[in-house]
């Protein structure tokens, strides 16, 4: 019965008023200052896939001496949970987020993080700091870096006379040889790529999803022309879809049910597990006269909660943790899963990344690497693109006047950011 | 003391305990349902970006812009097109496995269960099973391997739009979770058709089978088969749990067979965090199932007393 429903309904209608009372009520998180005079903190991290992520977050914590951090783990749609409990007084004080998203900074949700930052800005790339930075103020601490690349396996492209893309016409074609009875050519996750993609296929292209400038950068022929040659790759039946795990997940490649899959960095030390040498890596290939390999970067960041009681204390530990002890930076980003760290006098010096496959996909992120969520690009734009992105790989809509839409939508949403700066 | 005094005392002792029973379940009620409901209609007037104490007035500026929305409107389309197909099937295979099962003569008790227990398995459960296993896109998926069977080739079941497969998966998981519920209901209103109605209609010569059930069965089962409809109507239009869990990754949801609690649930929370453009379209949601029943109520005359 729809009990389930009910409980979101409900639930997030119980969040909303709980931000509500919460003015009203104060506190009772017992996170009032233990009797010991130390502030105690809540620290929130999203559910990482690795072993050890958790525990090591937990030393990190326990080692800060000025605080008493408790950390909490947080499994499931995090983004969900982070976005609802800044409406509260009862969130985290300090938080992991993907973003910030502008509407946090406008609303004034999130604090201003410039003078933590500020000895180190120059130790983050561009394509890292840019989507943290609004005005000229970082509002979140780059904790780690990650990217997205294409897996190919050597051996199925050899068997099958292909050689590795290096262009988004080559890519199709591949991905039709390669496709046999049991093995698939391609996968881009479960949905046909326009989840995983986004703005990749329109920086191949030489565009972009927003300019510098605080446009729309897909106003353009080439967009259509880029988009729809995904569709090809759809129609061809050469996409796998439907496998038990997505995209983010090695599982489809490793078991052989496809010989190319885009997935991120952190697949990488259990692909070499299972195939060896027998893999390679390349960026999202270009397309079109302006086009250039495109690979997208994106970063976990530490953000404080401004409605946290002890917001001073709040952002002494991130700039404890996230700028001033690098050997945890570097423990975070390399003991466990597989990630660049976020300062790149760290990702420069660290043994894991100097050769192979993994070398070769950090010269990818410096060479081509662009900002996976622009600052100005907002959720009501990326749902609008998305659903056009879906409706042109997988139902062989119309290009242009599907991006069309897109652009009217990302237009309306720019001018609301302006608005409300 | 006198009779009127104790009279008195037994009316203020039975007010005490009314509200000693009910007075926490009708706070919760209130604290959990009817205060949100109404902040919620609170906020659809405002621009309530990331916050819920919203100053800025908007009017109906999130009516209309909800209703602008081709997403939105698409998706109450694909709903009305789901209800007007799901709730005749459930209905039917409903009142199908009640009529077999009140025939049995023996073991009644254990198809009555058996049919039944998926009603008590999760949506979520369900669904993960229906897609990681039944329906799973990949070769060794279990509608795919009997697909195998015949040398067809594997179909990527939630993926494919055309044909549209997905629904099959949507359709299928529903049916099985949702029917032995109703069959339960079906049972129970077969089982208060007075016996002497079906004796004198087989004193008047009606055949039992098609005669009997298009005649008395069907009939007498006025009551039951309007709150049925009823049910399954809301529950259609509110539709969430399966469909989300079916088709949703992790970078959102696709643009088919979105339910409207769906593409809410995008805007609103989420990253979107849009909660005065979610909370109008929550409230033209339930307007809109508001409506429906009450048409519905009042043309099959819900609640009037029937008579045998």
């Amino acid at each position: 019965m729809p009990i389930n429903r009910r409980t979101l309904m409900a639930g997030a209608a119980g969040l909303a008023l709980t931000g509500g009372l919460a003015t009203a009520c104060g506190t009772n998180t017992g996170r009032g200052g233990g009797g010991s005079g130390r502030p105690r903190l809540s620290q929130w991290y999203h559910q990482y896939g690795e072993a050890g992520t958790r525990q090591a977050v937990g030393r990190y914590a326990a080692a800060y001496k000025d605080a008493d951090v408790r950390v909490e783990w947080r499994p499931g749609n995090y983004e969900q949970q982070s976005s609802a409990a800044l409406l509260t007084d009862s969130g985290p004080d300090v938080l992991e987020v993907s973003g910030p998203t502008l509407d946090q900074i406008h609303s004034g949700q999130i604090v201003d993080l410039t003078d933590v930052i500020a000895d180190v800005k120059g130790d983050f790339g561009q394509a890292v700091l840019a989507p943290k930075t609004y005005d000229g103020r970082v509002w979140g601490v780059p904790q780690l870096v990650d990217t997205q690349v294409l897996y190919y396996r050597k051996s199925l492209l050899q068997a099958a006379g292909v050689r590795p893309p290096r262009t988004l016409d080559e890519l199709v074609d591949a991905a039709g040889r390669l496709t046999t009875a049991k093995v698939k050519g391609l996968f881009l996750g479960n949905d046909g790529g326009a989840g995983v993609l986004g703005g990749t296929p329109l920086h191949a292209a030489g565009l972009s999803l927003v300019t510098d400038e605080g446009a729309v950068g897909f106003d353009d022929p080439a967009a259509a022309r880029t988009l729809g040659t995904l569709h090809r790759l759809y129609a061809d039946k050469s996409l796998l879809l439907g496998a038990p795990t997505d995209w983010a997940d090695p599982s489809a490649f490793v078991q052989g049910l496809t010989a190319m899959q885009w997935s991120g960095l952190w697949a990488l030390p259990q692909i070499k597990r299972a195939h060896g040498e027998d893999f390679g890596v390349l960026p999202f290939p270009p397309d079109g006269p302006a086009g250039r390999p495109a690979v997208p970067v994106g970063a976990w960041s530490a953000a404080v909660s401004a409605r946290s009681g002890h917001r001073d204390a709040a952002r002494a530990f991130v700039k404890w943790l996230w700028v001033e002890r690098t050997d945890l930076q570097e423990d975070f980003a390399l003991s466990y899963g597989f990630h660049i760290p976020a300062r790149t006098s760290l990702a420069a010096r660290a043994d894991r990344l100097r050769n192979g496959p993994a070398a070769e996909i950090v010269r990818f992120t410096t060479d081509h690497g662009f900002p996976a969520q622009p600052l100005l690009w907002t959720p009501p734009s990326q749902t609008t693109y998305q659903d056009a992105l879906n409706r042109i790989i997988k139902g062989g809509a119309d290009p242009a006047t599907e991006l069309k839409s897109a652009v009217r939508k990302a237009e309306a949403e720019l001018r609301r950011m302006r608005k409300g700066s | 003391m006198s009779a009127p005094g104790g009279e008195r005392r037994r009316q203020r002792n039975r007010t005490f305990w009314f509200w000693t029973f009910v007075g926490p379940f009708v706070a919760g009620l209130a604290l959990f349902t009817y205060v949100p409901l109404a902040w919620s209609v609170y906020l659809s007037f405002f621009d309530a970006h990331n916050t819920v104490s919203p100053t800025d007035f908007v009017g109906f500026g999130n009516y209309t812009a909800m209703l602008g929305d081709p997403a939105f409107r698409s998706s109450l389309l694909t709903f009305t097109v789901f209800t007007a197909f799901i709730v005749p099937a459930t209905y039917a295979l409903s009142l199908g496995l009640a009529l077999a099962v009140n025939r049995l003569r023996f073991a009644q008790a254990f198809f009555r269960s058996v049919f039944f227990l998926p009603a008590a398995c999760s949506y979520v459960v369900a669904a993960m099973v229906w897609k990681m296993s039944v329906f799973n896109g990949v070769r060794f998926g279990l509608a795919n391997t009997v697909l195998g069977w015949f040398g067809a080739e594997p179909v990527a079941w939630l993926a494919a739009t055309d044909p549209p497969w997905y629904w099959l998966v949507i359709i299928t998981v529903r049916l099985w979770l949702q029917a032995g519920f109703y069959m339960l209901l079906f049972l129970a209103g077969l089982q208060r058709i007075p016996v002497r109605l079906y004796e004198a209609a087989a004193l008047d010569g009606a055949r039992p089978g098609w005669q009997t059930f298009r005649h008395i069965t069907f009939p007498a089962l006025r009551t039951t088969s309007v709150a049925v409809v009823l049910l399954l109507v809301v529950g259609a239009f509110q539709a969430f749990d399966e469909f989300y869990n079916l088709l949703s990754g992790a970078r959102g949801y696709p643009p088919y067979a979105r339910p409207p609690l769906v593409h809410l649930y995008y805007t609103a929370l989420g990253q979107g965090q849009d909660l005065g453009l979610g909370s109008a379209g929550a409230v033209i949601l339930a307007l809109i199932i508001l409506v429906v029943t009450v048409v519905q109520a009042r043309w099959s005359g819900l609640g009037r007393r029937e008579e045998y």
